[in-house]
C-alpha cells in the first residue's frame, strides 16, 4: 500500500523539482496525445519547444517570447499577490479587455494630435480601467460578502460584451470603410506601444512586466504588505491576531491585480494588435492562472513560467500551421502542464511512503 | 490474586524520532479505576490508542479477560468491550443527541427506541440528558455526558476516560465521580488519564507512572501525596513559583460593560463584562470551556471591536481600536490556539516573531522588515524562554507544544508590555515549561505590567492570581481577591454544577 505522510516542514527540494517534472510529465503525456491525433511525437515536441527557439525562422520567433509573455508576467504577477492571500482573481481577463479599452479611448480621443503625453496618459488610463473593473468584485465583497471567484468570472462576459460593442460602435475607425475595429494605434505615433529595440521584441509593455516582477520580489521579501498577504494565505486567524486587516488587504489585492491586467490590456492594444476589434483578447487572463501556479505564486518564477507558456503558445502556432495540430490540442496541452503541476504540488508537503498502515493488519 | 482484565505486556511503539511507549507493562482488575498518570508527551495518549485499536504496537502483548487482544481497528477494539471517551469531543453541533449517538454506532436502532435508551441509561449513571436536544446547545460537562453515555449503551468492560474533567467545574467533577464509581462497583473497569493530581487521589485505586514513554513507577496513589505523584511524574524536585509581593500601580487596562457577539454560531457572547487591572497585579479568569474565553480574549486583543469606551488601556479609550493600535498603546495578548491563531504553522521563528513583534520591537522601518533585528529578536526569544529547537529557520509546526508555547508567551512578554492578556497559558505544556510560563508571567507582573490571564486550570490560576473572576455563559462575576478562596467558592463562580441534576445513585 503507498501512503502519504505529511513533511513536517515542506520540502524546499521537491517546490523547485516539481514545475520541472510536471513539464516533462506534459511532453510525455502531450507525445501520446500527438500520436493519437497521427502525429510524430518528437517532431510535434521539437515543433513547439525547439523550432521556437533554434529552428530555421528562430530569428523571428525569439522576438515573439518577450510579446507573449510580458502580458502573462504581468497579470500573473498581480494574481499572485492575491493567490498567496487566498483572494480568487479569476476574472483578469475582464480587466485585461477594459484597460485596453480604457487605454485605447485616451489614445483614439487624441487622434491626431501628437505630444509626448499622450502614451503615459494612455498607460494611467489602462491601469485605472482594470483597477475599477477589479474594484466591483472587490466592494461587493467587503460589503456583502459575494464570492470575488464568481464575480471577477462573470465580469469577464460583460467585459467581452462591451468590447465588441465598442469595436463595433463607439471606437470604430472612421475611415474604416465600415469594417468593425478601431484605428490601429500601433500605426499613431503619439500612442504607439513600439520596439524600443527593433527586433528584439521588447516593448515598453517588457519594460513594466520586469518591473511589476522586481517589486511584487520586494514586496513579498521584505515588505509588510507581503507579509501580511503570506499571513493571511496561511493562517486567516492569526493574521486578524496580528492586526492584519482582511477587507483592506481583499481591496489592495483585486486593486493591484486589476490594474497590471489592465496595463498588460493596454501595453496589448497599442502596441501588437494595435486595434479593439471583437476578438482581441485571447485568454491571456486565464492562462496566467496556470502561469502563476506554475511559477509557484513567486515573481521569479512567473517570469519563467510566462517564457514557458509563451513558448507553448508560439511554438503551438508553429505546430497548428506547420503539422495541422488543432488548437485545442495546444489547449489540452497546456491544461495537462496545470495538472501535473498541482499533482505533483502533494510531493512538496508530503512524502511518499510504501508498506502497510498503521491501523490495518495486525492480529 | 483475582484475574486481571487487562494486562499489558513490554508495548512498543517508535515513531521517526521518538519512542513513544518503551516496554509498557501493566495489570488492571475488573471494577478498579486504574490512572494512567504523566505529563505531556509521557506517552499516555500512544498507549491508550493502542489499547482502543487506533495504533497498532511495534512490540509486546495485550490480553483482555486473559484471552491475547490485538484490536486492529476501533471497532474491534468496541467489539471486546473496550469504549473510551475521548479529550476533544466528535459531536455534530447541528444534530441533536440522539442522532449523534446514532452516528457513533454500527448498527443503530430506531432513533425513538435508542432516545428511551439514551433516557434509560443516562438516568441509571446520573447523568441526566434528554435525547432531543441539539447538541450546539448543552455546556461542554453535558456534551461529556453524551460521549459517556454513547460508550455505557455498549455495556464496556473497560471504559478509557482521556483527560475527562479538563472541560468541568468542580461541582460536575464531583458528579462525574459519583458515576465513575458506580460504574467500578458494577465490575467495569476505568482507565483514566491525567496529569490532576488530587482528583486522581481521590478516584482511583491503583496508578501507573509514565515518564518520555517508560514506566516509571506503579502506585496506590490513595498512600502519596500530590507532591510526590508530580515529583515521580517529573523525575525531578519541583520548585512553587516564586512571588514578590508588591503594591498594585495605577489601573492599566479598565473593561466597562463590555458586550461583543460572538463572531461564532456556536460562540459565546460576552455579557456586560467589567473589571480592572492595576499595574503589577494578575487577575485570573476562570471558566470551563466555552463560556466566552476566546471571545474575551479577542475582544481585549482587538480582533473583535467593541465601542469606544468598554476598553481603556492606560486610560487611552481603546475599544474601538485593533490590534495594532492596541500593541501600541501597550497590550499585547497571547490567544489559546498556538498554531494558527498565535503563530502561523508554516512559516519560521523568525516570520512568527515579526507577526506580533514588529510593532514594539521596531522591526518594521517605513513598512519594510528589517530581517537581521528580527532573527535576533527570535533568537532572543529562544535563548532567554528555554526553547528547544534547532533554530529559528524552522517552521512553527515543527515545534512540540510546550516549546511553541514558550516561544509565543516569550514572543509577547519581551515587547516591554504594559498590559498582557493570555487564554489557556500552559495548556498542554509539560510541567517544567509551564512552571517557567507561570514563572514569566510572575515576573513581568512583578515588572510593573498588568497581567489578565484566562485559564481552565484552577491550581494554576490560583498559584499566580491576585484577585481572581469567573466567566459564565459570557458573564464575569465580580473579582474577588484569590488569597482564602476555596476550590467550593470558586466552583460557584464558575456556575457550579449549571443547573445539571446531581447524581442520584
Amino acid at each position: 500500500m503507498i501512503r502519504l505522510v505529511r513533511r513536517p516542514m515542506p520540502s524546499r527540494g521537491w517546490a523547485l523539482a516539481t514545475p520541472l517534472l510536471a513539464v516533462l510529465l506534459t511532453m510525455i503525456a502531450g507525445g501520446l496525445l500527438f500520436a493519437a491525433l497521427g502525429k510524430d511525437p518528437l517532431v510535434a515536441i521539437r515543433t513547439i519547444f525547439w523550432d521556437p527557439i533554434m529552428g530555421k525562422n528562430a530569428f523571428y520567433y525569439r522576438s515573439q517570447l518577450p510579446v507573449k509573455a510580458a502580458p502573462l508576467v504581468l497579470i500573473a504577477t498581480g494574481l499572485a499577490l492575491g493567490f498567496r492571500a487566498g483572494i480568487w482573481n479569476i476574472g483578469a481577463e475582464g480587466q485585461y479587455i477594459v484597460g485596453a479599452l480604457c487605454g485605447a479611448a485616451v489614445g483614439l480621443g487624441f487622434y491626431p494630435a501628437e505630444g509626448w503625453y499622450i502614451f503615459p496618459l494612455m498607460v494611467i488610463a489602462g491601469a485605472l480601467g482594470g483597477f475599477l473593473w477589479a474594484m466591483i468584485p472587490a466592494l461587493l465583497r467587503v460589503t456583502f460578502g459575494t464570492s470575488e471567484i464568481l464575480v471577477s468570472l462573470m465580469l469577464v462576459y460583460v467585459a467581452e460584451n462591451l468590447l465588441a460593442s465598442m469595436a463595433l460602435g463607439a471606437m470604430k475607425n472612421p475611415d474604416g470603410f465600415g469594417f468593425p475595429g478601431s484605428r490601429n494605434l500601433s500605426q499613431y505615433p503619439a500612442a504607439a506601444n513600439l520596439e524600443i529595440w527593433p527586433g528584439t521584441g521588447i516593448h515598453w509593455g517588457v519594460i513594466a512586466a520586469l518591473i511589476a516582477v522586481i517589486c511584487a520580489y520586494v514586496v513579498l521579501a521584505r515588505h509588510l504588505l507581503g507579509f501580511q498577504i503570506k499571513v493571511t494565505g496561511l493562517a486567516p486567524r492569526a493574521a486578524r491576531f496580528a492586526g492584519v486587516d482582511p477587507k483592506r488587504l481583499i481591496v489592495i489585492c483585486l486593486g493591484v491585480s486589476g490594474a497590471l491586467a489592465g496595463l498588460a490590456g493596454m501595453f496589448e492594444v497599442s502596441g501588437p494588435s494595435g486595434i479593439v476589434s471583437i476578438d482581441f483578447n485571447v485568454g491571456y487572463g486565464f492562462t496566467a492562472i496556470i502561469v502563476a501556479f506554475l511559477g509557484r505564486l513567486h515573481p521569479v518564477g512567473i517570469l519563467l513560467a510566462a517564457l514557458l507558456m509563451a513558448l507553448t503558445y508560439i511554438g503551438g502556432g508553429i505546430a497548428e500551421g506547420q503539422l495541422g495540430l488543432p488548437s485545442a490540442a495546444i489547449l489540452a496541452f497546456q491544461g495537462m502542464l496545470l495538472f501535473f503541476l498541482l499533482a505533483l504540488d502533494v510531493l512538496t508537503n508530503f512524502s511518499i511512503r510504501l508498506g502497510s498502515g498503521q491501523t490495518r493488519g495486525g492480529v | 490474586m483475582t484475574e486481571m482484565l487487562l494486562a499489558i505486556d513490554g508495548l512498543t511503539k517508535a515513531y521517526p524520532g521518538v519512542v513513544a511507549n518503551d516496554d509498557v507493562s501493566f495489570r488492571v482488575a475488573p471494577g478498579e479505576v486504574h490512572a494512567l498518570l504523566g505529563e505531556n508527551g509521557a506517552g499516555k495518549s500512544t498507549l491508550v490508542k493502542m489499547i482502543y485499536g487506533l495504533v497498532k504496537p511495534d512490540a509486546g502483548q495485550m490480553s483482555l479477560h486473559g484471552a491475547p487482544f490485538a484490536p486492529a481497528t476501533p471497532h474491534a477494539a468496541r467489539a471486546g468491550g473496550v469504549a473510551m471517551v475521548f479529550q476533544h469531543f466528535s459531536l455534530f453541533e447541528a444534530l441533536n443527541v440522539a442522532e449523534n449517538v446514532a452516528l457513533g454506532m454500527e448498527d443503530p436502532p430506531k432513533l425513538r427506541d435508542l432516545a428511551a435508551r439514551i433516557r434509560q441509561v443516562s438516568e441509571d449513571y446520573g447523568l441526566p440528558l434528554d435525547p432531543s436536544r441539539l447538541v450546539g446547545d448543552l455546556s461542554a460537562g453535558e456534551r461529556q455526558r453524551v460521549e459517556i453515555v454513547r460508550c455505557l449503551l455498549q455495556d464496556p468492560k473497560l471504559l478509557i476516560m482521556d483527560e475527562p474533567t479538563s472541560v468541568l467545574t468542580p461541582q460536575e467533577v464531583d458528579i462525574l465521580f459519583e458515576t465513575l464509581r458506580k460504574l467500578s462497583s458494577e465490575g467495569t473497569a476505568i482507565l483514566y488519564i491525567s496529569h490532576k493530581l488530587e482528583e486522581i487521589r481521590a478516584l482511583c485505586d491503583g496508578a501507573t507512572i509514565l515518564r518520555r514513554g517508560k514506566v516509571v513507577a506503579s502506585c496506590d496513589p490513595r498512600e502519596k501525596t500530590a507532591r510526590e505523584l508530580a515529583e515521580m511524574m517529573v523525575g525531578a524536585v519541583l520548585t512553587p513559583p516564586e512571588r514578590a509581593g508588591r503594591a498594585p500601580g495605577a489601573v492599566a487596562l479598565e473593561v466597562e460593560g463590555l458586550s461583543v457577539a460572538s463572531p461564532n454560531a456556536f460562540g459565546t457572547s460576552l455579557k456586560q463584562v467589567s473589571f480592572t487591572v492595576q499595574a503589577g497585579e494578575i487577575l485570573g479568569i476562570a471558566g470551563v470551556a466555552g463560556n466566552g474565553q476566546d471571545e474575551l480574549l479577542a475582544a481585549l486583543s482587538g480582533e473583535l471591536k467593541a465601542p469606544r469606551d468598554a476598553v481603556r488601556i492606560g486610560g487611552a479609550a481603546a475599544g474601538h481600536l485593533g490590534p495594532v493600535a492596541r500593541r501600541r498603546l501597550g497590550l499585547v495578548a497571547a490567544p489559546e490556539e498556538r498554531l494558527g491563531h498565535a503563530a502561523v504553522p508554516d512559516m519560521s521563528l523568525v516570520e512568527n516573531a515579526v507577526l506580533s513583534g514588529w510593532l514594539r520591537r521596531g522591526l518594521a522601518k517605513g513598512g519594510f522588515i528589517n530581517w537581521t533585528l528580527s532573527r535576533a529578536f527570535a533568537e532572543e526569544i529562544v535563548e532567554n524562554f528555554d526553547v528547544r529547537t534547532p533554530g529559528t529557520h524552522v517552521a512553527a509546526r515543527a515545534l512540540s507544544g510546550g516549546n511553541l508555547q514558550k516561544f509565543v508567551i516569550g514572543r509577547e512578554i519581551s515587547q516591554q508590555p504594559e498590559v498582557i492578556v493570555v487564554n489557556q497559558p500552559t495548556w498542554g505544556v509539560d510541567a517544567s515549561a509551564a512552571a517557567a510560563i507561570r514563572q514569566a508571567l510572575l515576573d513581568r507582573a512583578a515588572g510593573g505590567a498588568a497581567v489578565v490571564a484566562i485559564s481552565q486550570d484552577l491550581d494554576e490560576l490560583l498559584e499566580i492570581s491576585d484577585r481572581f473572576a469567573a466567566l459564565n455563559e459570557g458573564r464575569l462575576t465580580a473579582p474577588r481577591p484569590a488569597q482564602g478562596l476555596t476550590v467550593d467558592e470558586i466552583g460557584l463562580m464558575m456556575g457550579g454544577a449549571h443547573g445539571m441534576e446531581v447524581a442520584h445513585v
